[in-house]
């Protein structure tokens, strides 16, 4: 790295500012739409000068969209809450019962332990839609339609695949002579799980975590079918935007931003794991 | 202290036998060192006796009782790994301890066991280093003081030296036999090198292709190797081995090496005209001013600190190493004579590659040379 000559130095800070300015733009540019009225968004040509406002953000708060044509409730706040509840939830508990079995699978090669794993993983291939019929009309029958568990549930088909097999691999990348030398010590299997498998595969389990939080917080599908107005989520709820008297731009980009807040906080702050996690699970050590 | 004896032990991976029926004993309190070349199943048997790896068929009794289903952290072993195995996310205090906690012992008796096998292994001052902080020789250490942590009865040391460098090897060498003496455990010592198995075991149990080739004190083994295989083993220079057919006259019976007499062990009758390997080890050879030598060609001389290795061939081109301590004097180079003494031939069949054991084993200089 050292040895780049002063062009060769230049060019790569313009690739990387390129690369930067596409992947940022649009956040930026939604940032900037949430401070707009829909006067100024829509206006042609659009310019970067405008008065801020923060009416948008102050309308979703405080539940009341006020068009110029009418003024109606929506229950945006609520949807945050949903999506912070459905997808804490979800993937709590797929870490819960996803930690465990991908430690079994790496460690324990029993009978058919392949297929169940691949057909853990095959939930993914399958179009949410083709899932989804068939489901909602169980949930009706059991009454888990339209329940926070039941949601909980089916994102389990999202969360439970990608945490089982990410940290089925970072258990598989720790030396099995570990284990044996703790238990050999004379700690029980639990207690040598608990110490030494749990804490060696920590990054990879918080990089799964935050992964299939992700996955859980952008679902639109399940939440759409499966849910009503008062257990949607953030994607779901944002649809309320689109009124019969038009497109309220400036409140869904302030709704996006607030959607985005959370996960992208998460994000930033867990970098360091996730970097660190993703990269460590792919060189044997 | 228990005794540990291995019954009839067999392990297979993929259908191929990795350990094939193996039995063998170690007393109460004794070091034997368990040698064999890489690939011989040494590091299986360990996994067995520790309870990592469940044979499919065999026994293993230590103090008499059946391990069969008795979980690794019941057995009562204390284990050194050969890649360490440190905890890397615990302190080598905590890496140390974990042996005691596992008794659930007060803090200060936990800290107070660390502290004593650590003084001991000359470790106390990189106590609280995590293990990548640790130069090889520490991380060794610290693995050593893990497993005598909690004074085991059965200790189960697989090759802890194998990972570090030449001089800490040599100085443990000299400081593991106390350091084991002290604990009164009975040992498994597993080892790739035979100086180490030969300077550290009581007695040398040789594994090779998954079984037990030979149990001896290191002298017997040396002395008086079962095979081709174990005579090559142990032995730097190795052993030098020439095809012969042992003969007899009224002197006695010899092997023919170059038209000269090899006066050999009077108990090898029986080996009189069948295919032979005659092993000569190489401090056994010397030059001889005597006329009736083995006339030979000096081809090297490797000079050691100790000792000098001289390669000679002789007149039917076959190589032989002769060792002599450094400083003797000796035909630097052209034309020589060798002689062997005969109470240190060893008589190997070609067929079998066993050692052809002379009737009156262990017989005096006067009867072989007769």
């Amino acid at each position: 790295m050292d040895h780049m000559s002063p062009i060769e130095r230049w060019l790569r800070g313009i690739a990387l500012t390129v690369v930067v300015l596409f992947f940022m733009f649009p956040i930026f540019w939604i940032v900037l739409m949430s401070l707009q009225t829909n006067e100024t968004i829509l206006r042609s040509p659009p310019s970067m000068v405008f008065e801020p406002t923060f009416g948008n953000y102050v309308a979703i708060i405080a539940g009341r969209l006020d068009s110029n044509v009418a003024s109606m409730g929506i229950a945006f706040m609520d949807n945050l809450w949903n999506s912070i509840l459905l997808s804490v939830g979800s993937v709590a508990v797929a870490l819960l019962l996803g930690v465990p079995a991908a430690y079994a699978f790496a460690r324990h090669k029993f009978r058919g332990s392949e297929e169940v794993a691949f057909t853990l993983l095959s939930f993914r291939f399958a179009p949410p839609l083709l899932v989804l019929l068939p489901l909602s009309l169980y949930f009706q029958q059991i009454g888990l339609a339209n329940t926070y568990l039941g949601l909980i549930w089916v994102y389990q088909l999202i969360c439970l695949p990608l945490i089982l097999w990410i940290v089925r691999g970072y258990f598989e990348d720790i030396s099995p002579d570990l284990e044996h030398a703790y238990r050999i010590a004379g700690h029980s299997w639990l207690s040598t799980f608990r110490r030494i498998a749990l804490p060696l595969a920590g990054p990879g389990i918080a990089a799964a975590g935050l992964l299939a939080f992700i996955f859980a917080w952008n679902n639109f599908i399940f939440a759409l079918v499966l849910a009503s107005a008062d257990k949607q989520p953030v994607t779901v709820g944002a649809l309320a935007f689109v009124t019969a008297s038009g497109i309220q731009y400036g409140q869904i980009a302030a709704a996006i931003v607030l959607s985005i807040a959370p996960t992208l906080a998460l994000a930033l702050y867990a970098q360091r794991y996730l970097v660190e996690g993703l990269s460590l699970g792919a060189v044997k050590g | 202290m228990p005794e540990l004896r291995i019954e009839d032990l067999t392990k297979r991976f993929k259908g191929e036998a990795v350990l094939d029926g193996v039995s063998l004993t170690v007393e109460d309190g004794e070091t034997l060192t368990l040698f064999g070349p890489s690939g011989a199943g040494k590091t299986v048997l360990l996994r067995c006796i520790a309870g990592a790896v469940d044979p499919e068929d065999g026994r293993i009794l230590i103090g008499g009782e059946d391990m069969q289903d008795v979980a690794p952290e019941h057995r009562g072993i204390g284990m050194a790994f050969q890649n360490f195995a440190l905890f890397p996310h615990m302190t080598a205090f905590d890496n140390i301890a974990s042996p005691l906690t596992a008794q659930r012992r007060s803090r200060d008796a936990v800290r107070e066991g660390v502290e004593r096998v650590a003084k001991l292994l000359k470790i106390d001052h990189v106590l609280s280093h995590a293990p990548r902080a640790l130069s090889n020789g520490q991380k060794q250490r610290t693995a050593l003081a893990r497993a005598l942590a909690a004074s085991p009865g059965l200790l189960l040391l697989d090759d802890p030296l194998r990972n570090v460098d030449a001089k800490l090897r040599f100085e443990m060498r000299l400081e593991l036999p106390r350091l084991l003496a002290d604990q009164g455990a009975t040992v498994i010592y597993v080892t790739q090198d035979y100086k180490e198995a030969m300077a550290l075991g009581d007695r040398i149990a040789v594994l090779s292709d998954g079984k037990i080739a030979q149990v001896g004190t290191p002298e017997e083994i040396y002395r008086r190797p079962a095979s081709i295989e174990i005579a090559r083993l142990f032995g730097d220079p190795t052993i030098n081995l020439l095809d012969v057919v042992p003969e007899k006259d009224g002197a006695g019976v010899f092997a023919r090496l170059s038209n000269q007499r090899v006066p050999l062990h009077g108990g090898l009758e029986a080996a009189v005209g069948r295919d032979c390997v005659l092993g000569l080890r190489p401090e056994a050879l010397r030059f001889s001013a005597n006329e009736d030598g083995i006339p030979v060609m000096i081809e090297a001389e490797t000079p050691f600190n100790e000792k000098t290795v001289t390669l000679v061939v002789t007149a039917r081109g076959r190589e032989i190493l002769i060792s002599r301590p450094a400083g003797t004097p000796a035909p630097a180079s052209g034309a020589a004579q060798i002689a062997a003494d005969a109470t240190d031939a060893l008589l190997f069949d070609r067929a079998t590659q066993a050692r052809i054991v002379p009737d009156r084993d262990g017989g005096s200089t006067s009867e072989a040379a007769a």
